[in-house]
């Protein structure tokens, strides 16, 4: 079932207008220039200007519109009890998740907390396959045993997908220490927000990635609140990309993608011969910090329309894309509709499959479980030996 | 408040030596044919080299293992031998290298990090749950984590209530760990070898008392491939009377008690359960089922301790075998002291061990 199989999102079959548009774009460099500049810190920031091209800049909003009307449809879901527990949305932040994409490869490692979705689909998990999990059935990333926090794909490099905040960091900074150990030239992106920013094992993992020199970058994606406090109110020092110290640091607009692609690749370059970096990204999140979080108590509402009007991710790709004629109001529109499409078939895919078998509650406790016990509520009633 | 029986046994465990001079060689009997002797800190020692040699993703992590030699010498030479990429001196800070080992493990490496105590790895606890022990799970498989988590665990000797915790019952109950606690010097080999190669997690329980102590080896446990299964216990002595469970160094009392015993008619069955998770509940209830009656030991605190898994598991499956309820025998249910005197009275001593089993088989005294 062609549906089923992870499609890539670099690689997209001409089935309709707006596809034939990116497919058969230019990929012929352009130069663009971010909305700001970067600011170093211990560091000289990398140029304001970015090569793109109008392939990239397409699939760039292809992309983002999908992550966008994705999240959407998760809060409906969710509204509508398929989802359960926690939902942490990205919406705002997709620039963040599609620059990185854009200037790494799938054996590099990203690793976050739990604000996952979006970056499990910039690197290759499926549409399906994501509102499975979320809805807890089967076909699911993780066949519904992991839920919203814990989306992983490891064969792409993405490890998750976690619930506990700040311990992704010292995790990522092991997967670094794995890369430089088997000498792969690769590196990790590890991401944490303004809140994480604070906790004491960030400085420990950010200590040693330092003092061993590995290939770690740490990314603030600092959306200015640690679930209803403000970055004044947790941080005495807000400046996430100083916090490091002795480790460089860049601040980048995190609403513009191509800041983000060049703050990524630059970082790669710098990580694999110079070892950690932090790059703070400023970005913003229209949700809550969950679907339980009218995220209005903290803010205000003029506060969140007003970056929506002027720094939306999507929006300021689409007015370049209408500057730079590479594409018409139409043709954007037609993409709207089709991602809008694409997600609603996934969702009705996805409604389908079935819950996990009920087996399933005692597998994958170990990978070798070969005759070991496990058992129910009612030991009695519900004991198995692991298969 | 009890009569405490003077110990005459020779061989008796001195709580006042510190790490850095030996203990003195117990010797105990010998279940193998070889007369070659092994400290349990050799034995280690030897299965790390070993590992290491055979795999290269195998590296050791953790505070003054490499130039250090090991706090307590159980890495000595290995930094040497297999160089500072391999053998990883840390700041300290347990929540930090604790997630970088778990973090290189989701990449495919194999892990050894090091706890100078098991206390301290209270401090990366969050790692050890969360991180490690239910990723595979989350995951559905995707992620699977081949770390080892070793370090002295319980009690040494006068280092206070901080210093001194046994954790056995808190790692044991999660699933998605599995927990090991060596005894002997072939316990230690074979053990730590089954946990570095096994594909999941393992919090590997060692005794900074039973260091320094020989155990006699045999040929196949000096065997490179030498490799001991993960949740089987061992039979140490055996007996008809009265079943003894315990881990670790609770194992070299019960064995102590099981031959004061036997001088007045009990015939003691002495398990060695080598490995807390999974519990190897078949080899337990089908020697109660064979005696009759239960003594658990251990050193840990008594409440939601290891003893209490055991007894409700024979309650559960053997119950109709009790001919006497079961005995617990295990630390005091309080902070460890420091006066060498009260320290004594916070842990179990072979006439502890004794006296229970005389309960157990309503003799008392």
């Amino acid at each position: 079932m062609a549906q089923l199989t992870r499609r890539s999102l670099r690689l997209l079959r001409p089935t309709s207008a707006a596809r034939l548009l990116t497919t058969t774009a230019s990929t012929a460099p352009i130069s663009i220039e971010t909305s700001l500049p970067f600011t170093g810190h211990n560091i000289d920031p990398p140029s304001r200007t970015v090569e793109t091209s109008p392939h990239e800049l397409l699939t760039f909003y292809r992309d983002m519109a999908l992550m966008r009307r994705m999240e959407i449809a998760a809060d409906s879901l969710y509204k509508a009890k398929l989802i359960r527990g926690f939902c942490h949305l990205y919406d705002g932040q997709e620039a963040v998740a599609i620059g990185m994409e854009a200037a790494i490869t799938r054996k590099d490692c990203i690793i976050t907390a739990y604000r996952d979705h979006c970056l499990y689909l910039g690197r290759g998990g499926t549409l399906l396959e994501a509102f499975a999990e979320l809805m807890g059935r089967s076909g699911g990333c993780s066949k519904g045993k992991g839920g919203s926090m814990h989306f992983y794909k490891k064969e792409n490099g993405f490890y998750g997908g976690h619930g506990i905040v700040g311990a992704q960091i010292p995790l990522g900074c092991g997967l670094a220490f794995a890369q430089k150990y088997s000498k792969d030239e690769n590196v990790t992106f590890t991401m944490y927000g303004d809140g994480a920013a604070n906790q004491g094992q960030l400085f420990e993992a950010l200590n040693m990635a330092a003092l061993w020199n590995l290939p770690a970058i740490l990314v603030c994606e600092n959306n200015h609140y640690g679930m209803g406090t403000a970055e004044w109110r947790a941080a005495k020092s807000p400046s996430y990309f100083k916090r490091g110290d002795y480790v460089p640091g860049l601040k980048v607009d995190g609403m513009d993608a191509l800041a983000v692609k060049q703050a990524c690749k630059f970082a790669k370059e710098h990580a694999l011969k110079n070892g950690p970096i932090i790059l703070e990204m400023d970005t913003y999140r229209y949700h809550g910090h969950s679907m339980s979080d009218p995220g209005s108590t903290y803010r205000t509402r003029d506060e969140i329309s007003g970056i929506r009007q002027e720094r939306d991710p999507v929006e300021r790709i689409r007015k370049l894309l209408l500057a730079h004629d590479l594409a018409t109001e139409k043709e954007m529109k037609d993409t709207e509709k089709e991602v809008r499409k694409e997600v609603d078939e996934a969702i009705a895919k996805a409604k389908e499959i079935p819950a996990p078998d009920t087996s399933e509650l005692f597998t994958n406790v170990y990978v070798k479980d070969f005759g070991l016990e496990a058992f129910g509520p009612d030991r009695k009633e519900l004991r198995t030996v692991l298969p | 408040m009890l009569g405490i029986i003077r110990q005459k046994v020779a061989g008796k465990l001195n709580h006042a030596l510190n790490f850095e001079q030996g203990v003195g060689a117990v010797a105990l009997r010998a279940f193998s044919s070889s007369a070659k002797q092994m400290t349990v800190r050799d034995a280690l020692n030897s299965a790390l080299e070993e590992e290491m040699s055979a795999d290269p993703k195998v590296f050791i992590m953790g505070e003054e293992v490499g130039e250090y030699q090991g706090a307590y010498k159980i890495t000595k030479g290995l930094l040497d031998k297999f160089g500072p990429e391999r053998v990883v001196d840390t700041p300290i800070t347990e929540a930090g290298f604790t997630g970088i080992g778990v973090g290189a493990a989701y990449h495919g490496l194999r892990p050894v990090i090091e706890f100078m105590t098991f206390n301290f790895s209270m401090q990366a606890i969050d790692h050890i749950i969360n991180s490690a022990a239910k990723s595979n799970y989350m995951s559905s498989g995707q992620i699977s984590v081949p770390i080892v988590f070793r370090g002295p665990n319980g009690a040494a000797a006068g280092v206070g209530a901080q210093h001194s915790q046994c954790y056995a019952a808190w790692y044991g109950s999660c699933p998605g760990l599995k927990v090991l606690a060596p005894y002997s010097a072939e316990d230690a080999r074979g053990l730590l070898k089954a946990a570095i190669r096994d594909p999941d997690p393992v919090v590997f329980l060692e005794n900074e008392l039973l260091y320094g102590e020989s155990f006699p080896v045999s040929a196949e446990t000096l065997d490179s491939s030498f490799c001991l299964p993960i949740g089987k216990a061992k039979i140490e002595r055996e007996g008809k009377d009265v079943t003894i469970t315990a881990y670790s160094k609770m194992v070299g009392f019960s064995l102590q008690a099981a031959d004061i015993l036997a001088k007045e008619g009990i015939n003691a069955e002495v398990i060695n359960l080598r490995s807390i998770r999974p519990l190897d509940r078949s080899t337990i209830n089908a020697s109660v089922r064979k005696t009759n009656r239960l003594v658990t030991v251990e050193e840990g605190f008594p409440q939601h301790g290891v003893g209490a898994e055991i007894c409700a598991t024979v309650v559960e499956d053997s119950f109709e075998y009790l001919d006497a309820p079961v005995e617990r025998i295990a630390g005091a249910d309080v902070p460890t002291p420091y006066a060498a005197n009260i320290e004594r009275l916070a842990f179990p001593q072979v006439e502890d061990i004794v006296r229970a089993s005389k309960r157990a088989c309503y003799r008392s005294r």
